[in-house]
């Protein structure tokens, strides 16, 4: 176990409010809603930090605006900004981000996560461990990084 | 003797230690009936026990005496002479002394010392020796909780009853109690200590006793608990709540103004704790105990009071802007708990010593910041720190005017003329003829801070005068600030008005108009005598309003600002009366909206003209009658336009206004228990209307159909809100406009046939060829008679019934309605002379089988289960399939009708519905005609679905009719009960049925029963109806247009998988369960039912592991599809769904 923290004080922000979406009344039964970037937002917002009792929106791990959604083309990219620049919880919250999208993301999608440039000391390595498929599935089989994602993942189902 | 073994038994069962805690509960409830009833004296008990109250074994020592006193205390209020009692509490008194057997001696002298005199008490020197023995022998503080407990309450009880007594046992007293409760910790005897200080305080009252010497140091006991916070999160069992606590602290302080040296400068310290709710109390007790010190005390305190308040308030003001505050003026706040009790402590402070006020007058900032105003001239350019610094001071102001008549007198003195001069009005001016010209008043130079500081200052006076009692109210219009307000009160409106002028046109949504209305408003509502207003300005006042509501409807801020206005300032009249108000009210605001509603003009909508006359008639039931003979008016003019003239606005008017009518001026006189006159006048002229207007052919009109609904509803309420006596009155009416009138096919009736022939039926089949005069009469007719109470009777009823049967047969839905209340409300039996004109049920019942199924009952005397209905009749009497239908729906009406009152011909309508459904009557059909293709098997099938839809019919909750507002008569849990008798058969019938068509049919009058059943009753039969329900699933979610049904026969099936009986039937089923709800999670045409599937199907993943691990990858599948569904919510649950499912390893 790390015995120390990587960042033991991180700035904590305030959530923003849940834009609650025009009430449904009279809406068309056969309209399609597609995917946005608020409801991908919605899915990791409550993500919980590995190492603090905060969620990755309090700590502006991810904000809306770092999400680009197109839906007809099936594809999702997320970048998020980890706190410290060298953060070895960034992959950790990469795998977070990844696993909950993959869970919650119909599967015609291609998800893709960052680091937001510049924030992180080994970007380019995390951003290529983050995307490789082999990699990824590979982490999912180690029962001690899947547990740690899981308790992440957690409160984000509530 | 063989007694006195028996009780024996008892005490050695209690004294014994290994027996249960109940078991010692009932030998001690044994022993005390025993000597309840004098089977036992209780002489002979203390004899027996002897050995048990006086052995050395410290344990059953204690357990004995404790025997004792628990069975005192189980007498109290059994008489008990002066020796026993003597002799007892000499006992218990000693053994006070007995550290090892304490609690049977406390509980002992509690018992015996709250004895009520009639039954035997103990005297005030018996109780002094308990007092003395206490202070000597007990050591509280080193006893357990229960035992502190129990000592805390002998106190108490001590101090509450025996108080003379053991008053003079003076400083010992004092010292034993500083004594025994210091260092005390826990709450509940907590909240005894402080109880026991407050009596005491009141024992020793005056300044110089014993509490006198000692209350330093009983305040520093009692200091050290201030503020009361719990630092533990509570546990299950101490329910003492800290406002509890708070509280008792709280009296305890404020017990004596001995504490005052010490309290106060604790609670001002306390003041600059960072703990907010440090800070809230520390207010709240200052106030409270500034009540009861007394303003001598208080005075040298005051400065430091002012200045705490003045930092919470001015200096650093604490509340944040309101939700609403954007929308209406800008000025709400909501302030904090500090600021709120720092400004009651400011009132409370100002009403007990009137000095005070000079603190806040003299006070430098708050000088240098009212003369500083024209910073705040424009309200748009203030920020928000300045707004509430503002709100702060109009704060401070109004709880100075509030406090009292002399310092509201002061505070007008000191402020009110400078702000008169931050308006632009000035004595000078106002004097000049009390006339000021408006053009003369700019209000480009209006000060807003001014002007809020003001109507601040004028809310409060008026809140004052509201609030004063008789005698002081005589004198007020004596006061300085009642003058001043005079003189400036005229000028002042004016320049309201003027302003509200001008700024409503350039800028309809600022604060200014806010405001502007506000000070109107409170100008107006001064009560009684006291009237700061004139009589003309008091008009003018409501002149201007009046106006704003009449003219401005599209500026819908200061609209419905107005309306409130006005509706306050009737609410006024009403509260405080006063004729001449009340007179200019009614001529000036009530006349101009009744006007209003009556006159053409299309400036403003009429929905705002009945909304504003609904709310200003609302104030007083006077102008309510006026708004209502207006409104009925209106509709009678309106109405005669329409069918008059065709006139399609009128009739659009007309729907407006009746609506009005219905839903909003009767439920207010149902309410506010008007008189019944008014529905009756309406329904008795509708009526009228309907008897003189000959030929009434609207047909052409779009809304005709509207039209009518609005008539039928208002007619429908208001004979509802009648009583019987009225009623009668109206059906007497109502019956001789429609038979005199001659409504076609009537005629046949009235010459006492009562069969209907064949060529009738042809003759009228169908309301298209009848006259639309005709369809109004009889839906009119019917409303009346739907909302009738069980006992009116009603007249020549056989008549009124073939008009119904006729009219519904044909196709004629309300005619149906009224048959079922007919039959939910006719008498079982007639009594009484006027038999031959009323009808009773069974009568009805034969005339409604006779015509509706070609069979009457031959037995109708012999009892109510000897018909049979013959069904070749009505396969003979009916040709078409239309009349069929409507025939169907006639006796689903009837049917719920008298399933509602519990009535068993429901199960012949039963019987007949489902034989039209299963088609069984096809066969026999088809060969009454000549040639069998005639009738094909398709053309019956929209009969059999309105036969299942009949279930529905039967089975939900109507708006229309046979509901309580319309006096139905309706007896408990009938939808069970149907439930339970007719699903037996629906499932039987399920079996039997060999026709795929007609089992759907089944299928969908069982889904329409458990649909509108209690879930209570399904889950009780969850194991037969879990498949029948998926049964119904799969068969509905063919046709698009069942999309209702399904889902609500999945929210049926939702509820059983919730509820663990039901899961247990589910268990059975799972597979068959998952398969439909999988299924339907793309079910195509409605969003809830996929999202219900989804949100049953994570129901369903808490069923037992080994039944539903099989299932998991095919769930996985069918959610992952779900993720892609094209509504969000759906994915939202999906992804719930998906989780619920993923984590079953």
């Amino acid at each position: 176990m790390v015995s120390s923290l990587i960042n033991a004080n991180p700035v904590v922000y305030e959530k923003k409010e849940r834009r609650t979406r025009s009430a449904p009344g009279d809406v068309d039964e056969y309209a399609v809603e597609p995917i946005d970037q608020l409801e991908i937002f919605d899915h990791i917002r409550d993500i919980k930090d590995p190492e603090h009792p905060y969620t990755l929106e309090e700590l502006k791990v991810v904000t809306e605006d770092a999400i680009e959604v197109d839906d007809k083309h099936s594809y999702v990219r997320v970048t998020f900004m980890p706190t410290v620049e060298h953060c070895s919880m960034a992959t950790v919250i990469g795998l977070c981000l990844r696993v909950k999208l993959m869970r919650s993301l119909p599967p015609r999608y291609k998800v893709d996560i960052r680091v937001a440039p510049g924030t992180h000391a080994t970007e380019a390595a995390v951003n290529k461990q983050l995307n490789d498929k082999e990699r990824v599935a590979a982490a999912l089989e180690n029962p001690n990084i899947v547990d740690m994602v899981d308790e992440c993942l957690a409160a984000s189902y509530e | 003797m063989g007694d006195s073994i028996q009780w024996i038994k008892h005490v050695e069962l209690y004294v014994n230690s290994s027996a249960t805690p109940s078991q010692q509960a009932a030998s001690v409830d044994a022993i005390a009936t025993l000597l309840k009833n004098d089977l036992l004296t209780l002489e002979a008990l203390v004899r027996e026990m002897d050995m048990y109250l006086t052995t050395t074994d410290s344990i059953i020592r204690s357990r004995g005496i404790l025997l004792l006193a628990e069975l005192l205390a189980q007498l109290t209020s059994k008489l008990l002479n002066r020796t026993s009692i003597q002799s007892l509490i000499g006992f218990f008194t000693e053994r006070l002394a007995d550290w090892k057997a304490l609690r049977g001696a406390i509980v002992g002298c509690l018992a015996l010392l709250r004895r009520k005199i009639d039954v035997g008490a103990v005297t005030d020197s018996e109780a002094k020796a308990v007092a003395q023995s206490y202070l000597q022998n007990l050591q509280v503080q080193s006893l357990g909780q229960h035992d502190r407990k129990l000592s805390f309450q002998l106190m108490e009880c001590l101090l509450d009853s025996y108080a003379g007594a053991i008053g003079d046992l003076g400083d010992n007293l004092v010292y034993g109690i500083c004594e025994a409760i210091d260092g005390e910790k826990d709450p509940e005897c907590l909240l005894l200590v402080f109880r026991i200080v407050e009596n005491l305080a009141r024992l020793y009252p005056g300044p110089s006793g014993p509490l006198a010497n000692f209350s330093e140091d009983l305040f520093e006991i009692l200091g050290c608990y201030f503020p009361i916070h719990f630092t533990h999160r509570k546990g299950e069992d101490d329910d003492v709540t800290r406002e509890e606590l708070s509280r008792a602290l709280m009296l305890a302080f404020a017990s004596t103004p001995l504490f005052e040296p010490f309290c106060i400068p604790l609670l001002l310290e306390k003041l600059s704790s960072s703990l907010p709710s440090a800070k809230v109390e520390s207010f709240k007790y200052l106030s409270y105990c500034t009540t009861k010190y007394g303003p001598d005390r208080m005075a040298k305190h005051a400065e430091a009071l002012w200045s705490s308040v003045k930092d919470v308030t001015f200096i650093s003001p604490q509340s944040t802007p309101s939700m609403e505050s954007k929308l209406v003026d800008g000025m709400s706040f909501l302030e904090s708990d500090i600021m709120t009790q720092a400004l009651v402590l400011l009132q409370e402070v100002i009403r007990l010593y009137g000095e005070f006020i000079s603190l806040i007058i003299g006070d430098n900032d708050i000088t240098v910041y009212v003369n500083s105003l024209n910073q705040y001239r424009q309200f748009d350019d203030i920020p928000v720190q300045g707004k509430q610094r503002l709100h702060a001071v109009g704060q401070l102001l109004s709880a100075c005017v509030k406090a009292s008549v002399a310092s509201c007198n002061k505070a007008f003195e000191s402020f009110f003329p400078l702000l008169m001069d931050g308006l632009g009005l000035s004595v000078a001016k106002s004097s000049e003829n009390g006339y000021l010209n408006e053009d003369g008043f700019s209000p480009a130079k209006f000060n807003f801070g001014a002007l809020y500081l003001c109507i601040e200052l004028l809310a409060a006076c008026r809140y004052l005068t509201v609030t004063l009692d008789n005698l002081t109210f005589a004198y007020f219009p004596h006061q300085t600030c009642c003058t001043m307000l005079s003189i400036f009160s005229n000028s002042l409106a004016k320049a309201l008005i003027s302003l509200l002028r001008s700024s409503a046109a350039d800028n309809p949504q600022s604060a200014n108009v806010c405001f502007g209305v506000k000070g109107l408003q409170i100008l107006a509502t001064f009560p009684g005598s006291f009237r700061p207003v004139s009589k003309s300005i008091y008009d003018s006042i409501l002149l201007e309003l009046v106006s704003i509501v009449t003219s401005s409807c599209s500026n819908t801020f200061l609209w419905t600002l107005a309306l409130k206005a006005l509706v306050e300032i009737g609410f006024f009249i009403d509260k405080f009366p006063d004729p001449e108000k009340a007179a200019s009210f009614e001529s000036i605001v009530v006349e101009k909206i009744v006007y209003l509603i009556a006159s053409n003009d299309s400036t403003m909508p009429l929905s705002l003209k009945l909304q504003a006359a609904f709310e200003i008639g609302a104030t007083m039931k006077d102008f309510m009658l006026r708004v209502v003979r207006g409104l009925e008016d209106a509709i009678y003019t309106n109405f005669s336009a329409v069918y008059d003239h065709r006139n399609h606005e009128s009739a659009k008017l007309t729907v407006e206004l009746l609506d009005t009518y219905s839903q909003k001026v009767l439920p207010w006189f149902h309410e506010n228990g008007g008189s019944e006159e008014i529905p009756l006048n309406f329904s008795l002229s509708i009526w009228d209307k309907m008897e003189h207007s000959a030929s009434l052919n609207i047909r052409c009109l779009e809304i005709a159909s509207e039209l009518l609904g609005a008539v039928v509803t208002a007619m429908k309420k208001a004979v509802g809100s009648c009583l019987e006596d009225s009623q009668e009155i109206i059906i007497n009416k109502a019956y001789g406009v429609i038979f005199a009138s001659n409504v076609s096919g009537l005629t046949g009736f009235t010459s006492g046939s009562s069969t209907l022939k064949e060529e009738e039926w042809q003759q009228t089949h169908n309301f298209s060829s009848s006259s639309s005069r005709d369809e109004w009469l009889i839906s009119l007719f019917a409303s009346v008679v739907i909302a009738l109470h069980p006992q009116t009777s009603i007249p020549n009823g056989k008549m009124i019934l073939q008009l119904f049967i006729m009219s519904s047969v044909n196709g004629h839905v309300p005619s149906a309605h009224a048959l079922g209340s007919l039959v939910n409300k006719l008498p079982l039996e007639i009594t009484g002379i006027d038999s031959s004109r009323s009808l009773s049920l069974n009568e009805a019942l034969d005339v409604i089988f006779h015509s509706f199924i070609g069979t009457s009952r031959n037995d109708s005397t012999s009892g109510t289960d000897g018909s049979e209905i013959n069904l070749s009749g009505l396969r003979l009497s009916t040709v078409r399939i239309q009349s069929k239908i409507n025939t169907v729906i006639g006796l689903a009406w009837i049917g719920k009708g008298l399933l509602m009152r519990g009535h068993e011909k429901i199960k012949d309508i039963t019987m007949t519905l489902l034989s039209f459904l299963s088609l069984d009557c096809e066969a026999g059909l088809s060969k009454q005609f000549q040639n069998p293709i005639e009738v094909l098997e398709e053309d019956m099938h929209p009969l059999a679905k309105c036969a299942a839809d009949a279930f529905h019919i039967i089975m939900s909750d109507s708006e229309e009719c046979l509901s309580r507002t319309y006096h139905a008569i309706i007896r408990p849990l009938y939808k069970q009960r149907f439930f339970s008798t007719i699903m037996p058969i629906l499932i039987s019938l399920v079996v039997k049925s060999e026709s795929s068509f007609t089992r759907s049919m089944l299928y969908r009058a069982c889904a329409h029963v458990v649909s509108d059943t209690p879930s209570t009753a399904i889950v009780g039969e969850a194991k037969k109806m879990v498949p029948l329900l998926l049964d119904c699933l799969s068969i509905l979610s063919k046709d698009v247009l069942d999309k209702e049904i399904v889902y609500s026969v999945l929210l049926v099936i939702s509820g059983i998988l919730l509820d663990k009986n039901g899961q247990e039937a589910a268990v059975e089923n799972a597979p068959v369960i998952f398969n439909q709800l999988v299924e339907l999670t793309t079910y195509p045409h409605m969003m809830v039912v996929r999202e219900t599937a989804i949100q049953c199907l994570v129901a369903v993943s808490q069923l037992p592991y080994t039944r539903i691990y099989p299932l998991r990858a095919k769930v996985l599948r069918a959610i992952s599809k779900a993720l892609d569904d094209p509504k969000r919510t759906v994915r939202q649950e999906a992804v719930r769904c998906r989780q619920a499912w993923q984590v079953l390893t």
